[in-house]
Protein backbone atom coordinates (compact mmCIF):
# COMPACT_ATOMS: atom_id res chain seq x y z
CA UNK A 1 0.00 0.00 0.00
CA UNK A 2 2.85 2.33 0.76
CA UNK A 3 4.85 1.36 -2.31
CA UNK A 4 2.23 2.72 -4.69
CA UNK A 5 4.31 5.83 -5.27
CA UNK A 6 7.81 6.28 -6.62
CA UNK A 7 10.37 6.92 -3.89
CA UNK A 8 13.61 7.53 -5.76
CA UNK A 9 15.73 8.88 -2.91
CA UNK A 10 15.20 6.07 -0.43
CA UNK A 11 18.13 4.36 1.25
CA UNK A 12 16.31 1.05 0.97
CA UNK A 13 17.26 1.00 -2.73
CA UNK A 14 20.92 1.04 -1.71
CA UNK A 15 20.56 -1.51 1.08
CA UNK A 16 18.64 -4.01 -1.04
CA UNK A 17 21.27 -3.62 -3.78
CA UNK A 18 24.02 -4.32 -1.22
CA UNK A 19 22.13 -7.35 0.05
CA UNK A 20 21.70 -8.91 -3.40
CA UNK A 21 25.34 -8.11 -4.20
CA UNK A 22 26.58 -9.90 -1.06
CA UNK A 23 24.27 -12.85 -1.51
CA UNK A 24 25.46 -13.38 -5.06
CA UNK A 25 28.94 -14.40 -3.93
CA UNK A 26 28.84 -15.42 -0.26
CA UNK A 27 27.15 -18.07 1.91
CA UNK A 28 24.26 -17.01 4.09
CA UNK A 29 26.25 -16.89 7.33
CA UNK A 30 28.85 -14.47 6.03
CA UNK A 31 26.22 -12.27 4.41
CA UNK A 32 24.42 -11.93 7.72
CA UNK A 33 27.69 -11.44 9.59
CA UNK A 34 28.85 -8.64 7.32
CA UNK A 35 25.46 -7.00 7.42
CA UNK A 36 25.25 -7.15 11.21
CA UNK A 37 28.68 -5.62 11.58
CA UNK A 38 27.79 -2.91 9.09
CA UNK A 39 24.53 -2.12 10.83
CA UNK A 40 26.24 -2.02 14.21
CA UNK A 41 28.99 0.27 12.98
CA UNK A 42 26.50 2.55 11.26
CA UNK A 43 24.35 2.75 14.37
CA UNK A 44 27.32 3.66 16.56
CA UNK A 45 28.49 6.26 14.06
CA UNK A 46 25.00 7.71 13.81
CA UNK A 47 24.83 7.73 17.60
CA UNK A 48 27.95 9.85 17.90
CA UNK A 49 27.12 12.14 14.99
CA UNK A 50 23.56 12.78 16.12
CA UNK A 51 24.86 13.59 19.59
CA UNK A 52 27.33 16.12 18.17
CA UNK A 53 24.63 17.74 16.05
CA UNK A 54 22.25 17.83 19.00
CA UNK A 55 24.80 19.44 21.28
CA UNK A 56 25.47 22.14 18.70
CA UNK A 57 21.77 22.66 18.00
CA UNK A 58 20.96 22.86 21.67
CA UNK A 59 23.63 25.40 22.38
CA UNK A 60 22.53 27.54 19.47
CA UNK A 61 18.81 27.40 20.25
CA UNK A 62 19.46 27.98 23.92
CA UNK A 63 21.48 31.02 23.00
CA UNK A 64 18.71 32.35 20.77
CA UNK A 65 16.21 31.96 23.57
CA UNK A 66 18.49 34.07 25.75
CA UNK A 67 19.16 36.70 23.05
CA UNK A 68 22.75 35.57 22.62
CA UNK A 69 24.64 34.25 19.58
CA UNK A 70 25.84 30.94 20.99
CA UNK A 71 29.02 29.31 19.72
CA UNK A 72 30.19 31.28 16.67
CA UNK A 73 33.98 31.23 16.70
CA UNK A 74 34.99 27.67 15.75
CA UNK A 75 34.23 27.30 12.09
CA UNK A 76 31.48 29.08 10.20
CA UNK A 77 28.68 29.91 12.68
CA UNK A 78 30.54 27.77 15.21
CA UNK A 79 29.69 24.59 13.34
CA UNK A 80 32.86 22.85 14.46
CA UNK A 81 32.37 23.73 18.12
CA UNK A 82 31.00 20.38 19.22
CA UNK A 83 33.68 18.53 17.22
CA UNK A 84 36.32 20.55 19.05
CA UNK A 85 34.61 19.80 22.36
CA UNK A 86 34.61 16.11 21.52
CA UNK A 87 38.33 16.15 20.79
CA UNK A 88 38.95 17.97 24.04
CA UNK A 89 36.92 15.48 26.05
CA UNK A 90 38.74 12.56 24.43
CA UNK A 91 42.09 14.03 25.40
CA UNK A 92 41.22 14.70 29.02
CA UNK A 93 42.52 12.58 31.82
CA UNK A 94 40.33 9.95 33.41
CA UNK A 95 40.79 10.56 37.12
CA UNK A 96 40.80 7.72 39.62
CA UNK A 97 38.93 8.73 42.74
CA UNK A 98 40.43 7.66 46.04
CA UNK A 99 38.27 5.35 48.12
CA UNK A 100 35.70 4.93 45.41
CA UNK A 101 34.36 1.55 44.35
CA UNK A 102 36.65 1.36 41.37
CA UNK A 103 35.02 -1.43 39.39
CA UNK A 104 31.50 -0.04 39.65
CA UNK A 105 32.79 3.47 39.10
CA UNK A 106 34.25 2.49 35.76
CA UNK A 107 31.35 0.21 34.84
CA UNK A 108 28.57 2.75 35.47
CA UNK A 109 28.98 4.89 32.31
CA UNK A 110 28.76 1.74 30.20
CA UNK A 111 25.37 0.83 31.65
CA UNK A 112 24.18 4.27 30.70
CA UNK A 113 25.50 4.23 27.17
CA UNK A 114 24.54 0.61 26.46
CA UNK A 115 20.94 1.22 27.51
CA UNK A 116 20.88 4.28 25.32
CA UNK A 117 22.38 2.49 22.29
CA UNK A 118 20.04 -0.49 22.67
CA UNK A 119 17.06 1.83 22.56
CA UNK A 120 18.63 3.73 19.71
CA UNK A 121 18.65 0.56 17.63
CA UNK A 122 14.89 0.19 17.88
CA UNK A 123 14.20 3.52 16.19
CA UNK A 124 12.86 3.49 12.65
CA UNK A 125 14.89 6.23 10.95
CA UNK A 126 13.26 5.73 7.61
CA UNK A 127 11.92 3.12 5.29
CA UNK A 128 14.27 0.15 5.54
CA UNK A 129 16.39 1.92 8.18
CA UNK A 130 15.07 0.00 11.12
CA UNK A 131 17.51 -2.29 12.93
CA UNK A 132 15.47 -3.89 15.72
CA UNK A 133 11.81 -4.57 15.01
CA UNK A 134 10.26 -7.02 17.47
CA UNK A 135 6.59 -7.75 17.65
CA UNK A 136 6.80 -6.34 21.19
CA UNK A 137 8.79 -3.29 20.18
CA UNK A 138 7.09 -0.91 22.63
CA UNK A 139 7.81 -3.27 25.50
CA UNK A 140 11.40 -3.67 24.36
CA UNK A 141 11.97 0.07 24.20
CA UNK A 142 10.47 0.83 27.58
CA UNK A 143 12.35 -2.10 29.16
CA UNK A 144 15.73 -1.34 27.68
CA UNK A 145 15.62 2.42 28.11
CA UNK A 146 15.00 1.89 31.83
CA UNK A 147 18.37 0.17 32.19
CA UNK A 148 20.06 3.55 32.08
CA UNK A 149 18.96 4.27 35.62
CA UNK A 150 21.23 1.46 36.83
CA UNK A 151 24.16 3.39 35.46
CA UNK A 152 23.02 6.53 37.25
CA UNK A 153 22.52 4.78 40.59
CA UNK A 154 25.85 2.94 40.31
CA UNK A 155 27.62 6.19 39.49
CA UNK A 156 26.14 7.86 42.54
CA UNK A 157 26.96 4.95 44.79
CA UNK A 158 30.46 4.22 43.64
CA UNK A 159 31.67 7.82 43.57
CA UNK A 160 31.73 7.93 47.37
CA UNK A 161 30.49 11.49 47.22
CA UNK A 162 27.42 12.85 48.92
CA UNK A 163 26.43 15.06 46.02
CA UNK A 164 26.65 12.21 43.58
CA UNK A 165 24.71 9.97 45.94
CA UNK A 166 21.88 12.46 46.47
CA UNK A 167 21.78 13.22 42.77
CA UNK A 168 21.55 9.55 41.89
CA UNK A 169 18.82 8.95 44.45
CA UNK A 170 16.81 11.87 43.15
CA UNK A 171 17.31 10.65 39.63
CA UNK A 172 16.16 7.18 40.65
CA UNK A 173 12.99 8.46 42.30
CA UNK A 174 12.26 10.66 39.33
CA UNK A 175 12.95 8.00 36.75
CA UNK A 176 10.90 5.27 38.40
CA UNK A 177 7.94 7.62 38.82
CA UNK A 178 7.93 9.00 35.33
CA UNK A 179 8.65 5.70 33.63
CA UNK A 180 5.18 4.71 34.80
CA UNK A 181 3.56 7.64 33.03
CA UNK A 182 5.58 7.15 29.87
CA UNK A 183 4.64 3.49 29.80
CA UNK A 184 0.95 4.22 30.27
CA UNK A 185 1.00 6.88 27.57
CA UNK A 186 2.52 4.38 25.17
CA UNK A 187 -0.03 1.77 26.24
CA UNK A 188 -2.82 4.18 25.33
CA UNK A 189 -1.55 4.20 21.77
CA UNK A 190 -1.00 0.45 21.80
CA UNK A 191 -4.71 0.15 22.59
CA UNK A 192 -5.48 2.44 19.68
CA UNK A 193 -3.26 0.84 17.07
CA UNK A 194 -3.68 -2.72 18.27
CA UNK A 195 -0.03 -3.63 17.88
CA UNK A 196 3.22 -3.28 19.78
CA UNK A 197 5.42 -3.55 16.72
CA UNK A 198 6.80 -0.21 15.60
CA UNK A 199 6.80 -0.94 11.88
CA UNK A 200 3.16 -2.01 11.91
CA UNK A 201 2.26 0.93 14.08
CA UNK A 202 3.85 3.29 11.57
CA UNK A 203 2.17 1.70 8.55
CA UNK A 204 -1.25 2.02 10.15
CA UNK A 205 -0.76 5.79 10.43
CA UNK A 206 -0.42 6.44 6.72
CA UNK A 207 -3.44 8.68 6.32
CA UNK A 208 -4.20 9.54 9.91
CA UNK A 209 -1.53 9.93 12.56
CA UNK A 210 -2.27 8.38 15.91
CA UNK A 211 -2.36 11.76 17.57
CA UNK A 212 -5.36 12.71 15.42
CA UNK A 213 -6.85 9.25 15.21
CA UNK A 214 -7.58 9.01 18.91
CA UNK A 215 -8.30 12.78 19.11
CA UNK A 216 -8.81 13.82 22.80
CA UNK A 217 -7.26 10.76 24.31
CA UNK A 218 -4.27 10.71 21.97
CA UNK A 219 -3.54 14.38 22.52
CA UNK A 220 -3.52 13.89 26.28
CA UNK A 221 -1.31 10.83 25.94
CA UNK A 222 1.05 12.78 23.68
CA UNK A 223 1.43 15.62 26.15
CA UNK A 224 1.90 13.20 29.04
CA UNK A 225 4.47 11.23 27.10
CA UNK A 226 6.43 14.37 26.29
CA UNK A 227 6.35 15.52 29.92
CA UNK A 228 7.40 12.19 31.34
CA UNK A 229 9.98 11.63 28.63
CA UNK A 230 11.39 15.02 29.45
CA UNK A 231 11.54 14.08 33.11
CA UNK A 232 13.21 10.75 32.35
CA UNK A 233 16.02 12.43 30.51
CA UNK A 234 16.71 14.67 33.53
CA UNK A 235 16.44 17.82 31.50
CA UNK A 236 14.61 21.06 31.44
CA UNK A 237 12.50 21.88 34.44
CA UNK A 238 13.14 18.38 35.76
CA UNK A 239 16.92 18.60 36.06
CA UNK A 240 16.95 18.09 39.82
CA UNK A 241 19.55 15.31 39.77
CA UNK A 242 22.00 17.75 38.24
CA UNK A 243 20.83 20.86 40.05
CA UNK A 244 24.07 22.81 39.92
CA UNK A 245 23.24 25.13 42.72
CA UNK A 246 22.59 22.31 45.15
CA UNK A 247 24.45 19.23 43.96
CA UNK A 248 27.44 20.44 41.89
CA UNK A 249 26.74 18.16 38.92
CA UNK A 250 24.67 15.40 40.54
CA UNK A 251 25.53 11.80 39.86
CA UNK A 252 28.39 12.53 37.45
CA UNK A 253 30.21 14.97 39.75
CA UNK A 254 33.29 12.76 40.03
CA UNK A 255 33.54 11.78 36.39
CA UNK A 256 35.94 13.32 33.93
CA UNK A 257 37.14 12.86 30.41
CA UNK A 258 35.60 10.13 28.32
CA UNK A 259 33.41 8.79 31.09
CA UNK A 260 31.83 12.17 31.58
CA UNK A 261 31.52 12.24 27.80
CA UNK A 262 29.50 9.03 27.95
CA UNK A 263 27.01 10.57 30.34
CA UNK A 264 26.87 13.72 28.28
CA UNK A 265 26.30 11.77 25.08
CA UNK A 266 23.69 9.54 26.65
CA UNK A 267 21.81 12.53 28.00
CA UNK A 268 21.53 14.13 24.58
CA UNK A 269 20.75 10.87 22.84
CA UNK A 270 18.03 10.11 25.37
CA UNK A 271 16.44 13.40 24.40
CA UNK A 272 16.61 12.31 20.76
CA UNK A 273 15.27 8.85 21.59
CA UNK A 274 12.30 10.22 23.48
CA UNK A 275 11.52 12.59 20.61
CA UNK A 276 11.86 9.88 17.99
CA UNK A 277 9.69 7.40 19.87
CA UNK A 278 7.07 10.11 20.23
CA UNK A 279 7.41 10.65 16.48
CA UNK A 280 6.98 6.97 15.71
CA UNK A 281 4.12 6.40 18.09
CA UNK A 282 2.15 9.61 17.72
CA UNK A 283 3.24 11.43 14.56
CA UNK A 284 3.38 8.68 11.97
CA UNK A 285 7.10 7.98 12.19
CA UNK A 286 8.88 8.31 8.88
CA UNK A 287 5.70 8.50 6.79
CA UNK A 288 5.08 11.63 4.76
CA UNK A 289 1.87 13.63 5.08
CA UNK A 290 -0.72 11.97 2.87
CA UNK A 291 -4.35 12.67 2.19
CA UNK A 292 -6.88 10.25 0.74
CA UNK A 293 -7.56 10.94 -2.90
CA UNK A 294 -5.02 13.75 -3.41
CA UNK A 295 -2.77 11.66 -5.63
CA UNK A 296 -0.62 14.47 -6.97
CA UNK A 297 -0.02 15.82 -3.47
CA UNK A 298 0.80 12.36 -2.14
CA UNK A 299 3.24 11.78 -4.98
CA UNK A 300 4.96 15.08 -4.32
CA UNK A 301 5.22 14.32 -0.59
CA UNK A 302 6.64 10.91 -1.39
CA UNK A 303 9.51 12.41 -3.35
CA UNK A 304 10.80 13.73 -0.04
CA UNK A 305 12.67 10.74 1.42
CA UNK A 306 11.30 9.11 4.54
CA UNK A 307 14.40 9.80 6.64
CA UNK A 308 13.93 13.52 6.00
CA UNK A 309 10.39 13.25 7.31
CA UNK A 310 11.57 11.35 10.33
CA UNK A 311 14.32 13.80 11.24
CA UNK A 312 12.02 16.73 10.54
CA UNK A 313 9.33 15.52 12.91
CA UNK A 314 11.89 14.55 15.54
CA UNK A 315 13.57 17.92 15.17
CA UNK A 316 10.30 19.71 15.86
CA UNK A 317 9.82 17.68 19.03
CA UNK A 318 13.40 18.33 20.15
CA UNK A 319 12.85 22.03 19.59
CA UNK A 320 9.70 21.77 21.70
CA UNK A 321 11.72 20.14 24.45
CA UNK A 322 14.28 22.95 24.36
CA UNK A 323 11.54 25.53 24.30
CA UNK A 324 10.03 23.99 27.42
CA UNK A 325 13.43 23.78 29.00
CA UNK A 326 14.06 27.50 28.69
CA UNK A 327 10.54 28.55 29.62
CA UNK A 328 9.72 26.84 32.88
CA UNK A 329 11.30 27.15 36.30
CA UNK A 330 12.82 24.10 37.90
CA UNK A 331 10.57 22.01 40.13
CA UNK A 332 11.31 21.09 43.72
CA UNK A 333 11.56 17.37 44.44
CA UNK A 334 8.19 17.25 46.22
CA UNK A 335 6.54 19.20 43.40
CA UNK A 336 8.09 16.82 40.94
CA UNK A 337 6.63 13.77 42.64
CA UNK A 338 3.32 15.60 43.16
CA UNK A 339 3.08 16.25 39.45
CA UNK A 340 3.62 12.60 38.66
CA UNK A 341 1.59 10.83 41.33
CA UNK A 342 -1.24 13.31 41.81
CA UNK A 343 -1.69 14.61 38.28
CA UNK A 344 -0.11 12.64 35.47
CA UNK A 345 -0.80 9.14 36.74
CA UNK A 346 -4.53 9.56 37.53
CA UNK A 347 -5.06 11.46 34.29
CA UNK A 348 -3.24 8.71 32.47
CA UNK A 349 -5.34 5.96 33.99
CA UNK A 350 -8.56 7.77 33.08
CA UNK A 351 -7.13 8.49 29.66
CA UNK A 352 -6.37 4.87 28.91
CA UNK A 353 -9.93 4.00 29.90
CA UNK A 354 -11.30 6.67 27.56
CA UNK A 355 -9.12 5.31 24.78
CA UNK A 356 -10.47 1.80 25.33
CA UNK A 357 -14.02 3.16 25.15
CA UNK A 358 -13.20 5.15 21.99
CA UNK A 359 -11.77 2.09 20.29
CA UNK A 360 -14.52 -0.27 21.47
CA UNK A 361 -17.37 2.03 20.44
CA UNK A 362 -15.76 2.99 17.15
CA UNK A 363 -15.28 6.67 17.87
CA UNK A 364 -11.76 7.04 16.49
CA UNK A 365 -11.39 9.19 13.39
CA UNK A 366 -10.65 6.27 11.09
CA UNK A 367 -13.83 4.58 12.30
CA UNK A 368 -15.94 7.72 12.08
CA UNK A 369 -14.77 8.88 8.64
CA UNK A 370 -13.51 5.78 6.82
CA UNK A 371 -13.31 7.50 3.45
CA UNK A 372 -11.45 10.55 4.70
CA UNK A 373 -8.72 9.02 6.84
CA UNK B 1 -16.06 19.11 46.83
CA UNK B 2 -13.90 22.09 47.56
CA UNK B 3 -10.68 20.11 47.31
CA UNK B 4 -11.80 18.50 44.04
CA UNK B 5 -12.59 21.83 42.43
CA UNK B 6 -9.29 23.12 43.78
CA UNK B 7 -7.50 20.19 42.14
CA UNK B 8 -9.02 20.86 38.74
CA UNK B 9 -8.75 24.64 38.86
CA UNK B 10 -5.12 24.24 39.91
CA UNK B 11 -4.52 21.92 37.00
CA UNK B 12 -6.07 24.20 34.40
CA UNK B 13 -4.62 27.46 35.68
CA UNK B 14 -1.28 25.67 35.75
CA UNK B 15 -1.59 24.66 32.12
CA UNK B 16 -2.71 28.16 31.19
CA UNK B 17 0.23 29.79 32.91
CA UNK B 18 2.67 27.33 31.32
CA UNK B 19 1.34 28.15 27.86
CA UNK B 20 1.59 31.85 28.64
CA UNK B 21 5.20 31.32 29.70
CA UNK B 22 5.96 29.52 26.47
CA UNK B 23 4.45 32.36 24.45
CA UNK B 24 6.75 34.79 26.23
CA UNK B 25 9.85 32.74 25.44
CA UNK B 26 8.67 32.30 21.85
CA UNK B 27 8.67 36.06 21.44
CA UNK B 28 12.03 36.26 23.14
CA UNK B 29 13.45 33.79 20.60
CA UNK B 30 13.04 36.34 17.82
CA UNK B 31 14.35 39.41 19.63
CA UNK B 32 17.57 41.07 18.57
CA UNK B 33 20.70 39.51 20.01
CA UNK B 34 22.32 41.67 22.67
CA UNK B 35 25.80 40.14 22.58
CA UNK B 36 28.63 42.62 22.08
CA UNK B 37 31.36 40.98 20.02
CA UNK B 38 34.17 43.01 21.50
CA UNK B 39 37.31 42.99 19.43
CA UNK B 40 35.32 43.21 16.19
CA UNK B 41 33.00 45.98 17.32
CA UNK B 42 35.68 48.48 18.42
CA UNK B 43 34.36 51.05 15.96
CA UNK B 44 30.80 51.00 17.23
CA UNK B 45 31.54 50.20 20.85
CA UNK B 46 30.07 52.71 23.27
CA UNK B 47 31.74 53.02 26.66
CA UNK B 48 30.04 55.29 29.15
CA UNK B 49 31.68 58.70 29.55
CA UNK B 50 31.69 58.18 33.30
CA UNK B 51 33.67 54.97 33.05
CA UNK B 52 36.98 55.48 34.87
CA UNK B 53 39.88 53.54 33.53
CA UNK B 54 42.78 55.87 32.90
CA UNK B 55 43.96 58.94 34.79
CA UNK B 56 45.06 61.75 32.52
CA UNK B 57 46.36 65.25 32.90
CA UNK B 58 44.94 67.39 30.10
CA UNK B 59 47.43 69.63 28.37
CA UNK B 60 46.37 72.50 26.15
CA UNK B 61 47.86 73.45 22.77
CA UNK B 62 50.76 75.35 24.44
CA UNK B 63 51.74 72.17 26.31
CA UNK B 64 50.52 73.65 29.57
CA UNK B 65 48.70 71.88 32.37
CA UNK B 66 46.93 73.08 35.51
CA UNK B 67 48.80 71.09 38.16
CA UNK B 68 50.36 73.22 40.88
CA UNK B 69 52.09 70.23 42.48
CA UNK B 70 50.20 70.84 45.72
CA UNK B 71 50.10 67.09 46.46
CA UNK B 72 46.49 66.94 47.63
CA UNK B 73 45.74 64.12 45.23
CA UNK B 74 48.70 62.18 46.57
CA UNK B 75 47.48 62.68 50.12
CA UNK B 76 43.96 61.60 49.27
CA UNK B 77 44.90 58.51 47.34
CA UNK B 78 43.92 55.53 49.52
CA UNK B 79 46.66 53.21 48.32
CA UNK B 80 49.55 55.39 47.29
CA UNK B 81 48.99 55.26 43.58
CA UNK B 82 50.04 58.82 42.86
CA UNK B 83 53.47 60.24 43.38
CA UNK B 84 53.88 63.97 42.82
CA UNK B 85 57.49 65.15 42.69
CA UNK B 86 57.79 68.94 42.89
CA UNK B 87 60.82 71.04 42.16
CA UNK B 88 61.67 74.59 43.17
CA UNK B 89 62.58 77.25 40.71
CA UNK B 90 63.31 80.94 41.05
CA UNK B 91 61.05 83.29 39.12
CA UNK B 92 62.21 86.51 37.40
CA UNK B 93 61.27 88.66 40.39
CA UNK B 94 63.42 86.53 42.66
CA UNK B 95 60.68 84.53 44.35
CA UNK B 96 61.02 80.81 44.98
CA UNK B 97 58.22 78.83 43.39
CA UNK B 98 57.19 75.18 43.62
CA UNK B 99 56.35 73.65 40.28
CA UNK B 100 55.61 70.14 39.05
CA UNK B 101 58.56 67.99 38.07
CA UNK B 102 56.98 64.59 37.52
CA UNK B 103 53.48 63.30 38.14
CA UNK B 104 53.53 59.51 38.40
CA UNK B 105 50.45 57.33 38.51
CA UNK B 106 50.53 53.55 38.95
CA UNK B 107 47.62 51.95 37.12
CA UNK B 108 48.29 48.62 38.77
CA UNK B 109 47.65 50.06 42.22
CA UNK B 110 44.73 52.32 41.35
CA UNK B 111 41.22 51.43 42.54
CA UNK B 112 39.65 54.10 40.30
CA UNK B 113 37.91 55.66 43.30
CA UNK B 114 38.05 59.14 41.75
CA UNK B 115 39.13 60.79 45.04
CA UNK B 116 42.16 62.46 43.41
CA UNK B 117 40.00 64.07 40.72
CA UNK B 118 37.36 65.20 43.21
CA UNK B 119 39.85 66.84 45.53
CA UNK B 120 42.09 68.49 42.97
CA UNK B 121 41.70 72.24 43.63
CA UNK B 122 42.69 73.23 40.10
CA UNK B 123 41.02 70.42 38.11
CA UNK B 124 44.31 69.36 36.66
CA UNK B 125 43.57 65.69 36.33
CA UNK B 126 40.63 63.66 35.11
CA UNK B 127 39.66 60.09 34.35
CA UNK B 128 39.10 58.89 30.80
CA UNK B 129 37.13 55.91 29.53
CA UNK B 130 39.96 54.42 27.47
CA UNK B 131 39.86 50.94 28.91
CA UNK B 132 42.35 48.93 26.87
CA UNK B 133 45.19 49.24 29.37
CA UNK B 134 46.74 45.77 29.23
CA UNK B 135 50.54 45.69 29.03
CA UNK B 136 53.10 42.91 29.28
CA UNK B 137 55.18 44.07 32.24
CA UNK B 138 54.14 45.61 35.49
CA UNK B 139 56.64 48.43 35.09
CA UNK B 140 54.71 49.78 32.12
CA UNK B 141 51.71 50.37 34.35
CA UNK B 142 53.51 53.22 36.04
CA UNK B 143 52.86 56.25 33.87
CA UNK B 144 54.09 59.80 33.92
CA UNK B 145 51.10 62.03 33.32
CA UNK B 146 52.76 65.41 32.70
CA UNK B 147 54.23 65.69 29.26
CA UNK B 148 57.88 66.39 28.56
CA UNK B 149 58.65 70.12 28.79
CA UNK B 150 55.16 71.10 29.91
CA UNK B 151 54.62 73.89 32.36
CA UNK B 152 51.98 75.38 34.57
CA UNK B 153 49.28 77.40 32.89
CA UNK B 154 49.42 81.06 33.89
CA UNK B 155 46.61 82.39 36.12
CA UNK B 156 45.47 85.07 33.62
CA UNK B 157 44.85 82.64 30.83
CA UNK B 158 42.94 80.33 33.07
CA UNK B 159 39.46 79.51 31.91
CA UNK B 160 36.87 79.16 34.68
CA UNK B 161 37.13 75.52 35.74
CA UNK B 162 34.51 73.09 34.59
CA UNK B 163 33.20 70.48 36.90
CA UNK B 164 35.07 67.21 36.41
CA UNK B 165 33.28 64.32 34.76
CA UNK B 166 31.21 62.49 37.29
CA UNK B 167 32.37 64.80 40.03
CA UNK B 168 30.39 65.53 43.15
CA UNK B 169 29.44 69.18 42.91
CA UNK B 170 27.27 70.58 45.60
Amino acid sequence: MILNYAQPLEVSNLTSWLDTFLRSGLPNFWVLFIEFVLVGALLLAAYAIIALILIYAERKITAFFQARFGPNRVGKWGLLQSVADMIKILLKEIIRINRSDRFLFFAAPFFMIVASVLTFGAIAFGKGLHAIDFNVGVLYVSAVSSLGIIGVLLAGWSSNNKYAMIGAMRSGAQFVSYELSAGFALMTIVVLSGTMQFSEMIEKQQYCWNIFNGHISSMVAFVIYLISGHAETNRGPFDLPEAESELTAGYHTEYSGLQFGFYYLAEYLNMFIIASIATVVFLGGYLPIQVHGWDGFNQAMNYIPTYVWFFGKTGVLIFLSLWVRWSFPRLRIDQLLNLEWKYLLPINLVNILIMVILVMTGLTLTDLFPGLF
Amino acid sequence: MNSISKYFSGLFTGIKSLIYGMSVTWKELWTKKVTQQYPENRKTLVISERWRSELTMPHDENNEHACTACGICEMNCPNGTIKVTPKFIETEDGKKKKILDTYQWDLGMCTFCNLCVLTCPSDAIQFRNTFENAVFTRGKLVQQLNQEGSKLREKKKEIPPKSPEGGLKD
